[in-house]
């Protein structure tokens, strides 16, 4: 590979606040090569594509276009480059039409500024032909599918004059068929000289479409491989190989009856026939890809979502559906991902926050007793090691890893049997996911059932009795502590060898 | 540094001033002062403070409810009709109330089965119900109304010992109520949480639907007595009653230093801003200042209510931000 890269990172590093999401990582992509990304959530992946798209400047580091050195003031200067990003989820305006959609912002003009809109249909008509796609240029995007939405956005990187073209999980959304002319569409326009860089969290698809790979963990560059050099396993272990460290004080625990148990749940579209147990004592992680379903399995047993399907059972009885108020009577508590909107309310003091779980039960008659409330609070603040000023402060000035421990309180308090942590420690410092950990360790060994949705492996490795693995919104695996890896975890959740991690 | 948010809250502030243009319209305006003047007053403000209150519980679950004063001028209509069909009195106000309670029955549904913006839904009703109101009693006015009624809502008839008018005297009660619920009950900490974040009240097992819908409820129900205070009160039951009175009630609630935007504010904010406005319209009526320039006062007061807190805090981020930088 003697030929100038398009294209050239070299030692990127970047930090957000006190996380590194990135360590020094190099990429070159060549003309006419398809290169992919690989690595596990949070090993830095989006870091370096925002990076590349000019949405992030590397705190250290260089980037060059053919050979020359260049820095991205936003998102536009790295369009100008000819860098395009195909998102996931394409961001068109639906009420606008295709050709619209394309041009928008830069319409060519006729005499006194006009659109000239044949000119915008023909120009749009010949993308659609360079691609080999059947699309009319005066559709409305509304309504047009996820993949013809992708279709649109390289249209537009096309027009572009786009050299070379990001796609980060474009699969993700997409059915065999839609997939397969997708990578037609690529496949036509590497061998036109564009450079693709490609994310997939399916392996095949990798090995399928690309040459090389560079594999990232924990914000650093693992390797960067020819692709026909290494198996599929080979990739899995350079992606998650790693030591565990201390960070998981579990426990042994004595395991009880059946506290929780989810019976062929089902919300069409998005998780199907999912059942499972957690026993009393027992730490329970429900493993996957983000985007399996596991957080919508979670909510639908909460019963913030309704499912369509199935039932949950606490302690032998049935739930009523959809009722959250229901699964907190039955002894059911739910941490949810999203601290900043759903676990907590950032502009109420960490008092009220905590109280909010147990507004019945804070005085007679509906009403709050002041001292109830603050004892509720000062308590679990204790308990949990909180660091605040006082009570009566918003819960938005505290640190992400105290307002995870003020959501822990405020679930906590309402003495559950059954604990749902979803994601408990992402976001959070060192420290205090050790000391979340300890306490789910301390909690499950005092006979609570912990069921925890996790992306993090090691913390499901460390901490999980039994790891449940959610494939494309179905349960693929459950595998016992002693036979839980890396590897056999992310076997299951890439939706390889789904017949032996079963087993 | 503190800065002046930290001593004095806007809705303390409110009530500051409010003392101040009672002291103010006592020295300079002869008869201010005087308890006929003070019931006629207070009494002119009665429909509007008695809809402030649940619509003070409404803004600050972050809805907002715009029929209210069609459902005033519904109320009145219907009061009006069944008067002249020959109903009796104590059976027309029930069937008032219902029709209060059914008109906040459709806005709660619309909002939290429909799923549709609160705003939206009760532009679409206040039209609505203004519109079965002119069905209801055409351009008629009808009078004549028992005396006793009538009585028990004028201003000259306070409540012994008093110059307190009894509607007033009604709202003060109803106004402690809504004050012990929205500051001393679970109820009144779900309404912050909803207004706030409504997400992570759902999330903590609050049933949110079931709140909102009762809120809607209860500010139909309370619009559609005050129509019949109103009726009472001027003796003319007309299917315009009230136009336009949501505004004003609205106003005088984010007077109080209720936010638009949900999950802050004050019951005693909202009442002190209701009688300000009150107290300043009718010093500007004493003084013969014009209608025109009664209604600007109003809008500034507004527009400053809204603005100065912004402004002080602004100014102390400014300040915080200076202090942060140098060492």
């Amino acid at each position: 590979m003697t030929e100038v890269p398009v294209l050239a990172a070299h030692g990127l590093s970047k930090s957000f606040g006190a996380v590194r999401a990135l360590q020094d990582v190099s990429l070159t992509l060549h003309a006419g090569e398809a290169h992919a990304l690989a690595g596990e959530n949070g090993a830095g992946k989006s870091t370096l594509i925002k990076i590349l798209a000019g949405v992030h400047r590397p705190d250290t580091g260089q980037l060059l276009l053919d050979d020359a050195p260049v820095a991205f003031h936003g998102p536009a200067d790295a369009r100008d480059a000819g860098i395009a990003v195909i998102y996931q989820e394409p961001t068109l305006f639906p009420d606008l039409s295709i050709a619209e959609n394309i041009f928008m912002g830069r319409q060519p003009r006729r005499t006194l500024r006009r659109i000239d809109r044949s000119a915008v249909r023909d120009a749009t008509a010949a993308l659609m032909r360079r691609l080999g796609v059947d699309l009319d240029p005066g559709r409305p995007a509304r309504g047009l599918s996820i993949a013809d939405q992708q279709i649109v956005e390289i249209a537009k990187a096309l027009s572009f004059d786009a050299r070379v073209l990001i796609m980060d999980e474009p699969t993700a959304a997409l059915t065999g068929s839609e997939t397969a002319r997708l990578f037609a569409v690529v496949e036509a326009l590497r061998a036109e000289g564009a450079a693709v860089l490609f994310i997939s969290h399916r392996l095949a698809e990798v090995f399928r479409l690309c040459r090389r790979v560079t594999t990232l963990r924990d914000g650093r560059r693992v390797a960067t491989d020819e692709v026909e050099a290494l198996t599929e396993d080979d990739l899995v272990r350079r992606m998650v190989g790693r030591d565990l460290d201390e960070l998981y004080p579990k426990q042994e625990a004595e395991l009880g009856g059946t506290a929780l148990s989810v019976r062929r749940l089902t919300r069409e579209g998005v998780f199907h026939d999912v059942s499972f147990d957690v026993r009393r004592g027992e730490i329970v992680a429900l493993a996957g890809l983000v985007g399996a379903g596991r957080s919508e399995v979670v909510q639908a047993a909460f019963g913030v979502d309704t499912p369509d399907a199935g039932e949950v059972h606490v302690a032998g009885r049935p739930l009523r559906r959809g009722s959250p108020t229901a699964a907190m009577d039955a002894g059911v508590a739910l941490v949810p991902e999203d601290r900043r909107q759903r676990g907590l309310v950032m502009e109420m003091s960490i008092e009220r926050n905590i109280g909010l779980t147990g507004l019945g039960r804070l005085g007679s008659a509906g009403l709050v007793q002041r001292t109830l409330e603050r004892g509720r609070a000062a308590d679990w603040a204790a308990r949990l090691r909180l660091k605040y000023g006082r009570l009566t402060d918003d819960v938005g000035v505290l640190s992400g890893g105290n307002q995870q421990k003020v959501v822990l309180a405020k679930w906590l308090a309402t003495e559950p049997t059954v604990l749902i942590v979803d994601e408990p420690t992402r976001g959070i410092d060192v420290g205090t996911k050790a000391e979340v950990h300890r306490l789910l360790s301390e909690l499950a060994a005092g006979g609570l059932a912990v069921l925890m949705v996790s992306s993090d492996l090691p913390e499901v490795l460390g901490m999980a009795d039994r790891v449940l693995v959610m494939h494309e919104g179905r349960l693929v695996a459950e595998i016992p502590r002693a036979e839980a890896t890396e590897e056999s975890v992310m076997t299951a959740a890439t939706g390889r060898g789904t017949g032996e991690a079963a087993a | 540094m503190k800065s002046l948010g930290t001593y004095l809250r806007w809705d303390t502030a409110v009530g500051i001033l409010l003392i101040a243009v009672f002291l103010a319209g006592t020295s300079s305006t002869d008869g201010f002062a005087s308890s006929g003047n003070l019931s006629a007053a207070l009494n002119d403000t009665a429909e509007i403070a008695l809809i402030a209150l649940p619509m003070t519980l409404l803004v600050v679950a972050g809805q907002v409810d715009l029929s209210v004063a069609s459902m005033l001028g519904l109320s009145s209509a219907l009061a009006g009709s069944l008067w002249d069909a020959g109903y009796a009195f104590e059976l027309i106000v029930p069937l008032c109330l219902l029709a209060g309670a059914a008109g906040g029955l459709l806005n709660g549904w619309l909002v939290t089965r429909v799923g549709l913006p609160p705003l939206a839904v009760t532009i679409g009703t206040l039209t609505l119900y203004r519109g079965l109101a002119s069905v209801v009693l055409g351009d008629k006015a009808v009078a004549g109304f028992p005396d006793d009624y009538a009585r028990w809502a004028a201003a000259t008839e306070t409540v012994p010992g008093t110059f307190v008018p009894y509607p007033i005297a009604l709202f003060a009660v109803l106004a402690v109520l809504a004050a012990v619920l929205l500051h001393m009950t679970g109820f009144g900490r779900s309404l912050y949480a909803i207004g706030a974040q409504e997400e992570a009240a759902r999330f903590a097992g609050i049933r949110v639907r079931r709140v909102k819908l009762a809120l809607f409820v209860v500010s139909g129900l309370m619009a559609s007595f005050a129509g019949i205070v109103y009726t009472l009160r001027y003796g003319s039951a007309r299917a315009d009653n009230g136009l336009g009175l949501e505004l004003v009630v609205i106003a005088s609630v984010l007077l109080g230093g209720v936010d638009f935007n949900g999950g802050k504010g004050t019951l005693g904010g909202a009442v002190a801003g209701v009688l300000l406005i009150g107290l300043l319209n009718n010093l500007l009526t004493l003084n013969d200042v014009a209608n025109e320039i009664r209604v600007i006062v109003t809008g500034l007061l507004l527009i400053a209510s809204v603005l100065t807190p912004r402004a002080v805090s602004a100014v102390a981020e400014r300040r915080n931000r200076r202090l942060a930088a140098s060492p």
